[in-house]
């Protein structure tokens, strides 16, 4: 039992128990009935034919899709690279003391923050090609991805930054160190090991954010999807296993950053700075620390 | 600017259905939200269950793909809905998910003595949980609802790539007409700057009007 259900209900008695039996019976139905209505929905279009599915336990139409998640990777990697420094540089200059780069980071962050990316790209597309900025095709997808996911990573390193206890840049301070190096030295670091779970979020983000990829015609996974089933014309099949590896990679982000997530609290409860966030003593049997 | 002007008609209509295309599924997203949240937070196993694998599928999915797989994968199977219905059903699952999960950091954030007390009072589950939880839980996380409502403003975009043609498409096809890029796509992302601000200044005056303050 965790902390919410420990705040919503108590043991359950009998009465209780026998509630929760028929509610389970009663949503095991629904499940079930839910299932056979998929499964009758594809049955009776003839899309569950063994021959619809077969192509995917052959090795080229495998090789073909990691091929495309290869390339997925390869952008994710390449924007989350490119966006985390860019990121970092704004963040840095959002609470800089100069008004001047202040307000520049601050506009960029605000305007790309609330521009939807698709824009971006077909500015890349179809804009900055006419004044002669015609990427290759590999970055007309990167650079606008860059563009706004560095504002996201901006704000989640200003928020890690300023979460930071004031008395450690005024330490650094104190023992005659510059701004710039209380930043480096003593901030910094600490603020990325709190931040780490919320970037590898961010890194979902940002994965899912590849598959626009299909809009550029840049081969990721969901343009490589796309183009297999316009090839053998499993159009169902094709996207339901594109959605499944889509679902695997994330998925395994998303659990590496609660494992994070799980560390940095230990982290913070040894240090003892962080106890206001622990729970309150009445439920510390329940928490996993 | 004459870009602009000459086809404000056309804009107009897809900024219309951007909005549209926005209110629609937050309400949408609002309701399902609360449904996961409650799935999630059931004394159910099952429910619960049920609850998280809805959160994880639709928080690892790229939402792109989910409309790519709805538009036009589902109609082999017989699913057809209209194209802008469709592209809403979508956001609106999608962003279930996001708005599910900060519904439950909300609940969290009430006090145990509160839902004790609703028991205290003989009030069951669902009753502590409409009168008492649930109302103060999501006053307590408007912020970051509002959050989740501009993204999902951002995230209507998607619906151009499967052929609705909203605030984004409309600009794009405008371009492609007039070959005006910036003015035609800094109008754009003007209005969609204008319509999160306005998101901003309606969460910021609800957070003000129905916060509690502990």
């Amino acid at each position: 039992m965790n902390k919410t259900q420990q705040i919503l209900f108590d043991e359950p008695g009998p009465r209780a128990q026998r509630r929760i039996r028929i509610a389970t019976v009663l949503g095991a139905i629904l499940l079930v009935g839910a299932l056979v209505a998929a499964v009758y929905q594809f049955a009776s279009h003839g899309e569950l034919a063994a021959a619809r599915w077969e192509p995917f336990t052959t090795w080229p139409i495998w090789r073909y899709l990691l091929n495309g998640l290869w390339a997925t990777l390869r952008a994710a990697a390449a924007t989350a690279v490119l966006s985390a420094a860019l990121g970092l540089l704004l963040a840095l200059g959002r609470l800089s003391t100069h008004r001047p780069l202040r307000w520049l980071a601050g506009a960029y962050v605000e305007i790309f923050r609330t521009v939807p990316t698709l824009l971006l790209i077909y500015v890349t597309l179809f804009a900055l090609p006419q004044y002669g900025l015609n990427f290759p095709l590999f970055w007309k997808l990167v650079v606008p991805l860059v563009v706004s996911n560095s504002a996201a990573f901006a704000e989640i390193f200003r928020s890690g930054i300023l979460a930071l206890d004031r008395g450690q840049t005024e330490a650094g301070l104190a023992i005659g160190l510059r701004r710039g190096q209380v930043m480096a030295l003593v901030v910094l670091p600490q603020a990325l090991l709190q931040l780490a779970p919320s970037l590898v979020s961010q890194l979902v983000g940002l994965l899912k954010d590849t598959s626009l990829g299909f809009v550029v015609s840049y081969t990721e996974l969901l343009y490589s999807g796309q183009v297999l089933a316009s090839y053998t014309h499993l159009l169902i099949q094709t996207f339901l296993v594109v959605a499944l590896i889509y679902l695997v990679v994330n998925a395994s982000l998303s659990k590496f950053a609660r494992v994070l997530q799980a560390r940095n609290g230990r982290f913070g409860g040894r240090r003892g700075r962080r106890t206001a966030e622990l729970p309150p003593p009445l439920l510390e049997g329940n928490t996993p620390r | 600017m004459e870009a602009l002007t000459a086809h404000l008609s056309q804009l107009g209509h897809g900024l219309v259905t951007t909005v549209e295309l926005t209110v629609v599924t937050t309400v949408g997203a609002m309701l399902l939200g609360i449904v996961v949240a409650t799935l999630r937070i059931a004394p159910v196993p099952l429910l619960r269950a049920i609850g998280t694998a809805y959160v994880e599928v639709f928080q690892n999915l790229p939402l792109l793909a989910l409309l790519v797989l709805f538009v036009f994968a589902l109609p082999t199977i017989g699913i057809t809905f209209p194209l802008f219905t469709s592209a809403a059903i979508v956001i609106a699952v999608y962003e279930g998910a996001y708005l599910a999960e900060a519904i439950r950091a909300g609940i969290n954030t009430v006090g145990v003595g509160q839902a004790e007390a609703a028991r205290a009072i003989g009030l069951t589950f669902g009753q502590s949980l409409r009168h008492v939880i649930l109302p103060q839980g999501l006053r307590a996380v408007i912020q970051p609802i509002g959050n989740i409502c501009i993204a999902l403003l951002m995230n209507t975009s998607l619906a151009a790539a499967v052929g609705v043609v909203e605030l984004t498409q409309a600009a794009n096809n405008v371009n492609l007409v007039e070959a005006q890029p910036i003015a035609v796509f800094t109008g754009a992302g003007l209005a969609y700057m204008l319509l999160a601000l306005i998101i901003g200044q309606v969460t910021g005056l609800l957070e003000r009007r129905l916060a509690i303050v502990r």
